[in-house]
């Protein structure tokens, strides 16, 4: 039970709101060393748990560097912004008279999942497409139907853009029977004892796929509407802000 | 072949890079700071094997402690101003998608290449393949980038620099979160989690079993951040013994939404940080560091909503389909 205080240290620590490098490292000594607590454990016993700890989180930290390959995409992308990317992509949307922020995201939602369903995950991202393409073009699209836009409305914007990659990537990639979660599900189960087929196992992602479109789905189609309430609240008015918050 | 010591060899030099030109820039206010933090990043990324447990351990240490020693600096190197760029949109138009789509495409057609052909398998190792062809991609589409539209010499490194800044220690949570994940598991928390949770819900019912094992799909992933690692946790104490083998619920279905059920989790903790955190910071979002930031907040009524949609889908396939 003592090993939960690890928990309870990254909880405290979010709560708390500091440093999120430090509260992680924190929780790392903390379930360490405790896990190392038994009757008659003295104090060299504990620094040394405390050593393996790093030592251990060390090793963990280097195995898992292979996340820090995708920021080589932020010299490409910092290179195009710089040549107009991001002002093409809002000219490109605002030259379509249809288009409004809700509708392209969601033909983005449609070709994120049906794509993270083919296997082809890595086509979306957010450095990638998110903050170069999808969101200046939904803020070109919003720009175009309501003018200038406030910094509410194109913060909303800007985490819808981020939030439907999430989503479509999520509730598409589960169908394609080679992706990680599925290989993680076969290989548990086999290990319990349990055979079953990969492809079953993805086919049941199916019907959660479809209610998840049609719930984000429907949640984009109404988002127009949002961001025209949010066009309503001035940029530089703390006190009125403050108010709104107080109201609800 | 390509193997992923090349790709890290690769990260590891624009780390040594930014570090560099952190170091020469005098508008970055905490520019020493900004070097050694991307210098020791650089590092551990080509030397990373070499330095040992206890050496990565204490290299760890040193990143958190400048990363946390107060906020890092934005550099400012020398860019384009706002109607540069929109003359120079007018000018490239629809060519300056091209390097954009190009590092998707590369990442997907290496993969599927290396994966069905045999010239793919010689040229790209199979152990993290869409990794390996996704640094191939950013590489090909820089080359391209700085072929067509000729920029200075030095442009992607500082304008790359610009970018990596404003994401700052940021970058460094999802290698941190999986690393306390490793922890995690040598202590065994899950295990523990997993049979608190067993005893506190009374599963009497099959639905209550459903509720149980999808929550605590839900509760772990918002924790640890990956429904990965709850997975093995809530399936050992209660999905395969209570849902399947006591109810008789299909383990497929069972597991297939079962991982869903995590992944609605994902969408609504801080600690998934590359899917939650990191876009905040790209998209430079004013409320970045809260704990419910603006990504989180878009997503919330989704995940919920799904969440129970997991549990009645559960509900009503697992005990109807299956095998």
């Amino acid at each position: 039970m003592l090993v939960l205080l690890g928990i309870v240290v990254v909880v405290a620590g979010f709560v708390a709101r500091l440093n999120p490098l430090i509260v992680i490292l924190a929780a790392a000594l903390v379930t360490g060393v405790l896990a190392a607590v038994t009757p008659g454990v003295d104090a060299r016993g504990l620094l040394t748990a405390g050593i393996d700890t790093v030592a251990r989180f060390g090793d963990a930290f280097n195995d898992n560097r292979y996340f820090n390959i995708t920021w080589l995409v932020l010299p490409v992308i910092g290179l195009l912004e710089r040549a107009g990317l991001q002002e093409r992509a809002r000219d490109l949307v605002t030259q379509v008279r249809a288009a409004t922020a809700g509708r392209l995201m969601l033909i983005y939602l449609v070709v994120r999942q049906i794509t993270a369903a083919l296997g082809l995950t890595s086509l979306g991202g957010h450095p990638q497409m998110v903050r170069p393409l999808i969101a200046p073009m939904a803020e070109g699209a919003a720009e175009t139907e309501h003018g200038p836009l406030t910094d509410k409305a194109r913060f909303r914007i800007r985490g819808m853009a981020a939030a439907t990659d999430n989503i479509g990537l999520f509730f598409g990639e589960d169908i394609f029977i080679a992706i990680g979660s599925i290989v993680l599900i076969v290989g548990f189960l086999e290990q319990a004892g349990v055979r079953v087929e990969a492809l079953h196992v993805s086919l049941w992602a199916i019907p959660t796929a479809v209610v998840a479109f049609m719930v984000h789905g429907a949640r984009l189609a109404l988002f127009d509407r949002q961001v025209k309430k949010d066009m309503a609240v001035p940029d530089d008015a703390p006190d009125s802000a403050d108010n709104a918050e107080g109201g609800r | 072949m390509i193997t992923l010591a090349h790709a890290y060899l690769a990260t590891g030099l624009v780390f040594a890079a930014f570090s560099i030109l952190s170091l020469r820039d005098p508008l970055n206010p905490t520019r020493f700071r900004s070097a050694l933090f991307w210098g020791l990043l650089a590092l551990s990324m080509l030397f990373g094997d070499q330095l040992g447990g206890l050496g990565n351990g204490l290299l760890v240490i040193a990143l958190v402690g400048i990363g946390a020693s107060g906020k890092l600096g934005v550099g400012k190197p020398a860019t384009t101003s706002r109607e540069q760029r929109q003359a120079s949109a007018e000018r490239w138009r629809n060519a300056l998608f091209v390097p954009a789509l190009l590092v998707p495409l590369v990442a997907v057609g290496g993969t599927l290449l290396a994966k069905h052909t045999p010239a793919g398998a010689w040229l790209i190792s199979p152990v993290q393949t869409t990794l390996i062809s996704l640094g191939l991609g950013c590489v090909v589409a820089l080359v391209a980038a700085m072929v067509w539209f000729r920029p200075p010499v030095m442009a992607p490194l500082q304008e790359g620099r610009r970018l990596m800044d404003s994401i700052g220690w940021a970058a460094l949570l999802p290698q941190m979160l999986a690393s306390l994940g490793a922890v995690f598991l040598a202590a065994d928390v899950g295990q523990v989690v997993g049979d608190l949770i067993a005893e506190v819900i009374p599963m009497t019912s099959a639905f209550m079993a459903v509720f149980a094992y999808c929550a605590g799909m839900a509760l772990f992933t918002i924790i640890m951040g990956n429904a990965f690692a709850a997975f093995p946790v809530m399936t050992a104490a209660i999905g395969l013994p209570i849902v399947v083998h006591q109810f008789g619920g299909d383990p497929s279905i069972v597991c297939a939404i079962g991982m869903l059920a995590g992944f609605c989790g994902t969408l609504m903790t801080p600690m998934a940080a590359n899917f939650n955190v990191v876009p905040a910071n790209l998209l430079e979002l004013p409320d970045r560091n809260a704990a419910l930031n603006g990504v989180i907040r878009a997503q919330l009524p989704t995940a919920l909503v799904m969440l129970g949609a997991n549990m009645l889908l559960m509900y009503f396939l697992a005990f109807r389909f299956g095998s």
